[in-house]
């Protein structure tokens, strides 16, 4: 490879880990569930373009088999499953709640990524310089970003999908770092991964069915169920 | 030195007179996605030849204010003009008397007068749009900057000329991740700045939803025109600043002589037309914000250039 490709190519993975930090703050800041279950497939396709642009500077099969795993359970399969499972979540509702507005998610979420970089920077330089590279930090980052999503959150469906950028957010950091890892390893994280979709899935639907809403966040506190007592005595 | 005060002068002259053609070629294609056949591109231009032939109604109770700020914000986008490159790929004469931020200071000395001539008239819809401008515009002020940090980390510079080379050489740097996040945060900005939906609708005539038009109700005739005549030249120029400095400087004449920067006229107006056409497909496809949603929507742009800012100054 000539340095120019080579350059072009680092650049290009530099680019992918950068607009993956951008959707990362996305699904902190959209109000529309659907909006946020496609900046999570965004996020899946750039982390396997990462992948892919890591395979190919690095020459290693490995990574191609993280790339090709990525494209095809989480663009692909996970829609499908939560459509099958929970299509009114996704489709139908528009807005969905949150504990805190949105400016001050976004500027937490700001604060997050600064400090993952804090974190990441360091821990890469500790490392030999091919292993330099945007994706320890801005991987830490969709890791923190992914948790403050699970906590900003009150609905069922965006905290699942905060669930799984965090494991995104450890896949980006991962592969640039771990680039041989055994494909056992990989597809056990990605059925993994699934397994988690479809048991979120079918539970927001049973939530769904019983109380008539997912804003799981309103559901912290147990009640006598009033409504059902009244039910059961007017015959 | 003539030669260069000459392509000085003719960058201003493209300016003022392309300026009413983007607004005509938005508008028009606009309605042509909406299956309607539109005004002419040519429109802005008869309009404003109207006001210019009309009498002008100054109130009493306003100030002189009222009377000079049509002359500012007309000017400001001229003056920015001399500085930043509209057709070359050098700095020509007056290049020397302010660098990016300078140009943006300008731009924001017009739009502080626009938002005093506002309050000045007493026309209850005035301070509104006014006060909703200023919203706006405190909210991309912080962004402004940070795109500008980011542009000095990357350059060394804010000098548009110096800028412009930085992205293409190599051309690998073209897809640096704080390039690209930094064009995003732009085109946000371009959006909120030009009032342009989702942040507000430029066709829009109903004074309680207006946030940039609001500042001209009161004015009619000579000054509406130089007004509306100001805005289109402020949006061509920040065009202008996205395209030639933050994008890539294709296009730009790179030869001191007059048949290159002649040849750039239609290059650059190629490219501002590509950006109409991805403007376009923006505004079609969006419905404007909610008030205070704009914030969220600023909010995002920020965000998008602190990550530029934070990609480059930890990529080392």
């Amino acid at each position: 490879m000539s340095a120019t490709t080579r350059q072009l190519v680092e650049n290009l993975n530099a680019l992918a880990t950068g607009l993956f930090l951008l959707t990362a703050f996305g699904i902190v800041g959209t109000r529309q569930a659907r909006g946020c279950l496609q900046l999570f497939i965004a996020q899946s396709l750039l982390l396997a373009a990462s992948a892919g642009l890591l395979g190919l500077q690095f020459h290693s099969q490995h990574l191609y088999g993280v790339m090709l795993v990525n494209l095809i359970t989480k663009p692909v399969i996970v829609p499908w499953l939560l459509r099958r499972t929970a299509p009114v979540e996704i489709y139908t509702r528009r807005e969905i709640d949150q504990v805190l507005n949105i400016p001050t998610a976004l500027s937490i979420a700001l604060a997050l990524a600064i400090g993952a970089y804090f974190l990441g920077v360091p821990l890469t330089q500790a490392l030999p310089p091919e292993y330099h590279g945007p994706n320890v930090p801005i991987g830490i980052a969709g890791l923190f970003l992914g948790a403050l999503t699970l906590t900003v959150r009150r609905e069922a469906l965006p905290l699942l999908l905060g669930l799984l950028a965090m494991e995104n957010g450890a896949f980006l950091a991962g592969i640039s770092i771990a680039r041989d890892l055994t494909m056992l390893v990989e597809l056990a994280i990605a059925t993994d991964g699934l397994i988690i979709v479809f048991i979120v899935g079918v539970l927001v639907r049973a939530v769904e069915q019983h109380v008539g809403t997912t804003a799981v966040g309103a559901l912290a506190s147990l009640k006598e169920a009033a409504p059902h007592a009244e039910r059961e005595v007017t015959p | 030195m003539s030669g260069r005060i000459g392509f000085n002068l003719l960058q201003v002259l493209v300016v003022m007179a392309f300026a009413p053609l983007v607004s005509g070629v938005t508008s028009r294609l606009k309605e042509m996605v909406q299956s309607k056949r539109g005004p002419s591109v040519f429109q802005p231009y008869r309009d404003l030849w109207k006001l210019f032939h009309k009498d002008e109604i100054v109130s009493h109770d306003s100030s002189w204010i009222f009377r000079f700020t049509p002359y500012i914000v007309f000017i400001a986008p001229v003056f920015v003009a001399l500085l930043i490159p509209v057709l070359t790929s050098y700095p020509l004469f007056f290049a020397f008397m302010g660098d990016m931020l300078g140009a943006g200071f300008v731009l924001a000395l017009a739009g502080f007068f626009a938002a005093l001539a506002a309050v000045d008239t007493a026309n209850p819809y005035g301070p509104m749009g006014a006060s909703r401008t200023r919203m706006v515009g405190f909210l991309a002020e912080p962004v402004f900057m940070i795109v500008f940090f980011t542009v000095s980390f990357v350059a060394g510079s804010t000098i548009p000329y110096i800028v412009q080379q930085k992205w293409v050489t190599p051309a690998a740097n073209f897809f640096a991740p704080s390039h690209v996040l930094l064009l995003l945060a732009f085109i946000l900005l371009i959006l909120a700045e030009g009032g342009r939906i989702p942040v507000d609708n430029p066709t829009g005539h109903f004074e309680l939803a207006m946030i940039d038009e609001s500042k001209s109700l009161e004015y009619s005739g000579q000054g509406f025109a130089l007004i509306k005549w100001g805005g289109q030249m402020k949006f061509f120029v920040l065009l202008c600043v996205f395209l030639n400095v933050l994008l890539i400087p294709w296009g730009l004449a790179q030869r001191q002589d007059l048949a290159a920067v002649l040849l750039a006229v239609p290059l650059v107006l190629l490219k501002v037309f590509c950006f109409v056409l991805v403007l376009v497909v923006i505004e079609s496809s969006l419905a404007k914000l909610r008030l205070f949603r704009i914030v969220e929507f600023l909010g995002a742009a920020f965000v998008t250039s602190v990550a530029a800012m934070i990609a480059q100054v930890f990529a080392a």
